[in-house]
C-alpha cells in the first residue's frame, strides 16, 4: 500500500515468523528505536546513513513473537515536537485529514496505523507523543509505566521521562503488543521487573475515577472537554464512581517538564559529533570547530532550541534556579498523584486540549509546547497514560486520557477496553 | 533575561552553531521560554523527593565485543583500526 | 626572600583490575590486542545503549575507601561531566559529583620529620576511562586524531587528598603508599600501562594555586613538582605572581607547560545519570574483609623476622617485593633482608626491571651459597648478576667464575705472610690503631684474591696477633 501520509522514513517488508503471539502480524517501528541492519535516524539529518549494528530489547522481543517489522516510522527530530513537523525528512500527514499534523512525536506510528499500513505500532512517550498522535488520528496509544518496558535501543531524548510504548486500533490491540515488550531486560537497570502478563477485561465497575479541574482549564477546547465529559459519564454509566479532584501542582508541572527534558538532551545529543557515526565533520579542522559545524548543520532548529535551553538550564549559577527548581515542581507532580491515587483508581480528561491543528499553525515553540500540559504529567511521575477515542469534534478525532497507579496499567487497560467496548457497542 | 550574546555563548559551551542572521528571532523566542520558566520560581526549597528506584548491579562477566568493521563500520573516516576524529590542537 | 611553605594535593585516577569495563561487558585486557578489539555499542556510546554498574567495580571502590577509613555514605550516585573531546564516546563522562561513593578518610605516610603523617582525604569516586587518542607523527604536528575506544569505559577511582603535602618527596611517598595498598587489596595492577594518572594541585603559601595535569608514571610526580616549586619560587622571587592556572606535564622534558587555553572556563554541567538510579551500598562495607594492609605487614615483619624498621618499609611497600621476601626469607631473614632490600634493588633498579622478573628459587639457592661460606659476600653480587642476567643455576655461576671461598690454608698462609711482611703495620695495631687491622685484612684479601670471607679474615687476623 502506498504510504501517502509519509508515514514512514523506511519500508521494510520483513515477513515476519508463523509461531509466536504477534505471528505475521505487521509492526511500524518509529525511528528513534534501534533496528539492526536497518537505518535507525530520529528522523534527524544528523544520523543519516546510520545503521545500528544491534537490536533494541523491543524489537529483538517483537522479532521472537513473530512480528513482521514493516518499517521505521516518521517522527519529531528526536522526538521533539507535538506535530510530526520537525522531522529532518518532512512532515507526516494526518490520515483522518491530510491538511492537519497527525500529533507527535510518534506521528508515523499513529498515521501507519490509521491509514492501515500497520496493524500495530511502537512509539515512545517522553511528554506525550504517543498519547497525542493516538488522540489526533483517532487509534489507542499507552504509555506505559516507566520502568516496566526496556528502554535499551531506545535513542536517548530524555532518559528519566521517556518509554516505549504499544499504538493500535484498538485497546485489545495495545495490550496484545504490551505483552510482547514489556518482558525483562538486564542492560537497563531502571526496569522494575514488572512484566504485563495482563488480559484485558472491559470493566470499570466499582473503580473510582476522579476528574481533575485543571484538565478542564484555560486553553481547553470547550468541545473537545464536552466530547471527553462525555466519555466519563460514559464510564459512570458503566459503574464507575466519578470524584471531582484537583492537581494544584499542574500550575508548574509543564515548566519542570521543558525544563528537564531540555537539560537531558543538551546532554544525551552531545555524542553527536560526527566521529563514530553520522555526517562526518572536516578532521583537519580543530575538533571544536569541526564539532561546531557538523552540529549546527545538521540539527533542525528546535532540536538547537531545546539543545540550548538545556545547556542554559545546566550552567553555572542557573542550575538552581531552573534544574533545581524543576526537580522540586516535578516532585510536587509525583506527591499529587500519589495522594490522589490513595482515594481513588483512575483520572481521567483530555489528551490534547485540541483537535489537530493545521499544518503550520503551530508555528510558535511556546505555543507548542503548552498544548503538552495535559500529558506530561504521567511522565514526570511515571504513572502508565492511555489515550482511547471518545468521538470527534468537526469530524477530528478526540482523545479520553485515562491515568492509573504506578504498575497498575492492568486497570487502566481495563477501563479503556470498557469505555471502547461501551462506545462501539 | 539573556542577550544574544548570552546565546552565542551557549550555544558555544553547547558546540551548536546558530547562524547569524537567526540570532534576533532565536533570543526573543528562547526569552519568551524563559519568562514561562519564571513560574518555577515560585516553589519553595523544599528538598526535591528521593527518587525511590535504586541502581540494579551487573555481575562482571565479559560478553563479546563486537566486531572491529562493526566499530567502525558507521565512522565517517577510519585509519588502521582507528576511528579518525578532528585534531586537538 | 620568600620562602613560603609549599602546599600540594593530589588527585590520582587509577584503573580497577576489573574482568570488564564500568557499564558495559567488554573485557578490560585490551593492551596485548589493535586498537578497537574491545568495543561494543555501550562503550562506544552507539544512540540508544544504556549503562549497567559492574558490581565488582562498585566492592573495589568499597574496598579502597575502607582500607582509608573513609565514611560511606547511604547513597551515593552518578552523575553526568558534560565537555567535548575528541577522545570521549558521548560528551559526557558519566562520574561520580555531589554524591561520591566515600567521603574523608587518611593514608598514612612515612613524614619528613620522623614517624608517621596522615594525609588526609576529600573523596573517593567512580568514573569511566575516556578513550585514548593517537597522533600520528607526533601531537602538535598531528593533522587529525585516532581514537581507540578500548578504554573506553575502564572503571577507575579517583582519589582526592587534602593539601595535607608539603613536598615532593612525600606526594611520591603518598603515591607510593597508595599504589601498594590497592595492590594488596587485589583491586589495581600498577604494571599495566596508562594504569595511574595524577593531576596535583600545587601552590607555594600565599600565593595562587597552580594544578598540574597529565602526569601519568610514579616518577613523573616528584619531578613535575620539583620543577613547579622551582618555576613558582622564582616567579615570586623575582616579585612575580604565580598566576592561577592548569599546566601540563611533559615527561620527556620533565617541565611543565602553560594549557593553551589557560582562560577557557570549564562549565561542566553536572547533573544526575538519569540512566542510573542511586547506589545503596554503605551496608556491603562490614561484609568486607580487608588483606593484611603494607602497615600490618611492615609491623609483623619487625616482629615476625626482626627487621629494622627501613628494612621493613622497604620489603612492604610493594606487594610482590614483600610476597618475594617471604618466599626467600627462611631460616636467615636478616640475611634475606639485607640480600633484598639494599642488594637485589639497587640491582634491578639499574636494569629497570621489576622484582616480578626474578625467580625466588635461583635467588634462594644464592643466600645458601653467601650463608655456608661457599662464596664471600662480594662474590655474591657477582653471582646475582649473573642470575639476574643469565638463566644459569648459582652453583653453576660459582663454578663457572671460580668464585668458592678457597680453603683455609692459603688465608692462614696468606696471614702468616702478611704479618711477616707489615711489622709496622703490626706495631701499630698492638699500640692501639684501630685502623691497623683493616689495613692488615686488606693485604690478606689482595694475597687471597678477594675470595676469602672478609669476616673471617678480620676474625682470624685478630686472633693471630693476639697470639
Amino acid at each position: 500500500m502506498e504510504d501517502r501520509y509519509n508515514a514512514y522514513l523506511l519500508r521494510s517488508d520483513e515477513p515476519g515468523g508463523s509461531m509466536g503471539p504477534l505471528a505475521g502480524r505487521t509492526v511500524a517501528v518509529k525511528d528513534n528505536i534501534s533496528t539492526a541492519g536497518l537505518e535507525t535516524t530520529c528522523g534527524s539529518r544528523i544520523l543519516k546513513g546510520y545503521v545500528p549494528p544491534y537490536d533494541a530489547h523491543v524489537v529483538t522481543l517483537l522479532r521472537e513473537a513473530g512480528a513482521a517489522i514493516n518499517g521505521k516510522t516518521n517522527m519529531d527530530e528526536f522526538g521533539m515536537g507535538s506535530t510530526t513537523e520537525n522531522s529532518g525528512f518532512g512532515p507526516t500527514l494526518n490520515p483522518v485529514d491530510p491538511t492537519r499534523v497527525p500529533g507527535g512525536s510518534s506521528g508515523g506510528s499513529a498515521a501507519a496505523v490509521a491509514a492501515g499500513l500497520a496493524e500495530l505500532a511502537l512509539g515512545t512517550d517522553t511528554g506525550g507523543s504517543i498519547r497525542c498522535p493516538a488522540a489526533f488520528c483517532g487509534i489507542v496509544g499507552l504509555k506505559p509505566t516507566y520502568g516496566r518496558v526496556s528502554r535499551y535501543g531506545l535513542v536517548a531524548y530524555a532518559n528519566s521521562l521517556e518509554t516505549i510504548g504499544p499504538m493500535a486500533r484498538t485497546v485489545g490491540d495495545v495490550s496484545a503488543l504490551y505483552r510482547v515488550i514489556s518482558r525483562h531486560d538486564p542492560r537497563d537497570t531502571t526496569m522494575q521487573g514488572r512484566p504485563y502478563e495482563h488480559d484485558p477485561a472491559p470493566t470499570v465497575a466499582g473503580r473510582r475515577i476522579g476528574v481533575p479541574a485543571e484538565f478542564f482549564g484555560e486553553g481547553v477546547d470547550s468541545r473537545v472537554a464536552t466530547r471527553v465529559e462525555e466519555a466519563i459519564e460514559t464510564l459512570s454509566a458503566c459503574g464507575a464512581t466519578i470524584v471531582p479532584v484537583s492537581m494544584p501542582s499542574m500550575a508548574s508541572a509543564l515548566a519542570a517538564y521543558y525544563v528537564t527534558c531540555t537539560s537531558e538532551a543538551s546532554s544525551n545529543l552531545a555524542r553527536y559529533d560526527g566521529v563514530r557515526y553520522g555526517p562526518g565533520g572536516e578532521t583537519a579542522r580543530p575538533w571544536h570547530e569541526a564539532f561546531t559545524d557538523v552540529r549546527g548543520s545538521h540539527f533542525g532548529e528546535e532540536v538547537r532550541r531545546r539543545i540550548l535551553l538545556g545547556t542554559f538550564a545546566l550552567s553555572a549559577g542557573y542550575y538552581g534556579k531552573y534544574y533545581g527548581k524543576a526537580q522540586t515542581a516535578r516532585a510536587n507532580v509525583a506527591a499529587d498523584f500519589e495522594r490522589l491515587f490513595g482515594t481513588i483508581d483512575l483520572l481521567a480528561g483530555p489528551t490534547m486540549p485540541t483537535v489537530a491543528y493545521r499544518l503550520g499553525e503551530l508555528a510558535d515553540p511556546l505555543s507548542m509546547y503548552l498544548a503538552d500540559i495535559l500529558t506530561v504529567p504521567a511522565n514526570l511521575a511515571g504513572v502508565p497514560a492511555i489515550s482511547v477515542p471518545c468521538g470527534e469534534v468537526d469530524g477530528l478525532p478526540v482523545g479520553l486520557q485515562l491515568m492509573g497507579r504506578m504498575f497498575d496499567d492492568e486497570a487502566v487497560i481495563d477501563a479503556a477496553a470498557a469505555y471502547e467496548a461501551e462506545a462501539t457497542a | 533575561m539573556v542577550d544574544e550574546s548570552d546565546v552565542r555563548r551557549i550555544a558555544e559551551l553547547a558546540d551548536v552553531g546558530i547562524p547569524a542572521d537567526e540570532l534576533p528571532t532565536f533570543t526573543a523566542q528562547f526569552n519568551r521560554i524563559l519568562e514561562y520558566f519564571d513560574i518555577l520560581d515560585t516553589l519553595g526549597d523544599a528538598r526535591a523527593g528521593e527518587r525511590r528506584l535504586h541502581t540494579v548491579l551487573r555481575e562482571d562477566e565479559p560478553c563479546p565485543s563486537l566486531p572491529r568493521e562493526a566499530v567502525l563500520g558507521n565512522a565517517a573516516e577510519n585509519e588502521d583500526g582507528f576511528v579518525k576524529a578532528p585534531r586537538v590542537m | 626572600m620568600s620562602d613560603g611553605q609549599v602546599i600540594i594535593g593530589l588527585e590520582v585516577h587509577c584503573q580497577l583490575d576489573t574482568k570488564t569495563k564500568l557499564f558495559c561487558g567488554c573485557s578490560t585486557d585490551y593492551r596485548d590486542d589493535g586498537p578497537n578489539t574491545h568495543v561494543c555499542p555501550v562503550c562506544l556510546g552507539l544512540p540508544g545503549t544504556m549503562p549497567a554498574v559492574n558490581r565488582r567495580a562498585v566492592e573495589f571502590a568499597l574496598k579502597v575507601a575502607k582500607a582509608f577509613h573513609s565514611e560511606i555514605p547511604e547513597e551515593c550516585e552518578f552523575s553526568r561531566k558534560n565537555y567535548f573531546y575528541p577522545d570521549l564516546n558521548k560528551g559526557y563522562q558519566i562520574t561520580q559529583y555531589d554524591r561520591p561513593l566515600a567521603l574523608g578518610g587518611y593514608i598514612e605516610i612515612e613524614g619528613e620529620e620522623d614517624g608517621e603523617k596522615r594525609v588526609r582525604l576529600t573523596r573517593i569516586h567512580m568514573e569511566e576511562d575516556p578513550g585514548r587518542l593517537v597522533h600520528k607523527g607526533g601531537g602538535d604536528r598531528a593533522r587529525y586524531s585516532l581514537v581507540d575506544y578500548n578504554r573506553s569505559g575502564v572503571p577507575l577511582i579517583e582519589i582526592v587528598t587534602e593539601p595535607d603535602l608539603r613536598s615532593p618527596k612525600e606526594a611520591r611517598r603518598l603515591l607510593a603508599k597508595l599504589r601498594a595498598t590497592l595492590e594488596y587489596l587485589g583491586v589495581y595492577d600498577s604494571e599495566k600501562e596508562g594504569s595511574l594518572r595524577v593531576d596535583a594541585n600545587i601552590s607555594i603559601s600565599g600565593h595562587d594555586r597552580v594544578e598540574v595535569k597529565n602526569i601519568s608514571s610514579y616518577k613523573g610526580v616528584e619531578k613535575a613538582l620539583t620543577f613547579e616549586i622551582t618555576r613558582q619560587r622564582s616567579l615570586i622571587r623575582r616579585g612575580a605572581t604565580v598566576e592561577r592556572e592548569t599546566r601540563h606535564f611533559v615527561e620527556a622534558r620533565g617541565t611543565t607547560t602553560a594549557s593553551r587555553s589557560k582562560v577557557e572556563e570549564h562549565d561542566y554541567r553536572y547533573f544526575p545519570e538519569p540512566d542510573l538510579p542511586p547506589l545503596r551500598v554503605a551496608s556491603w562495607v562490614a561484609e568486607i574483609a580487608l588483606p593484611e594492609l603494607p602497615d600490618a605487614r611492615r609491623e609483623r615483619f619487625m616482629q615476625q623476622y626482626a627487621l629494622s624498621v627501613n628494612h621493613a618499609r622497604t620489603l612492604t611497600g610493594d606487594l610482590r617485593l614483600a610476597e618475594f621476601y617471604e618466599a626467600v626469607a627462611g631460616q636467615e631473614p636478616a640475611l634475606a633482608a639485607t640480600w633484598v632490600a639494599d642488594t637485589l634493588l639497587g640491582e634491578l633498579n639499574y636494569r629497570d626491571r621489576t622484582i616480578a622478573t626474578v625467580d625466588p628459587a635461583r635467588f634462594r639457592a644464592l643466600l645458601g651459597l653467601v650463608k655456608s661460606g661457599t662464596i664471600t659476600d662480594r662474590s655474591g653480587v657477582e653471582v646475582l648478576r649473573a642470575v639476574l642476567d643469565t638463566p644459569e643455576e648459582p652453583a653453576a655461576i660459582v663454578k663457572r667464575l671460580g668464585l668458592a671461598v678457597t680453603g683455609e690454608d692459603t688465608v692462614a698462609t696468606a696471614i702468616t705472610e702478611v704479618l711477616a711482611e707489615h711489622p709496622q703495620a703490626v706495631a701499630d695495631y698492638r699500640t692501639g690503631k684501630g685502623n691497623a687491622l683493616n689495613y692488615l685484612a686488606g693485604q690478606v684479601m689482595k694475597k687471597t684474591r678477594g675470595r676469602a670471607d672478609p669476616r673471617d679474615i678480620g676474625r682470624r687476623l685478630a686472633e693471630a696477633l693476639t697470639e
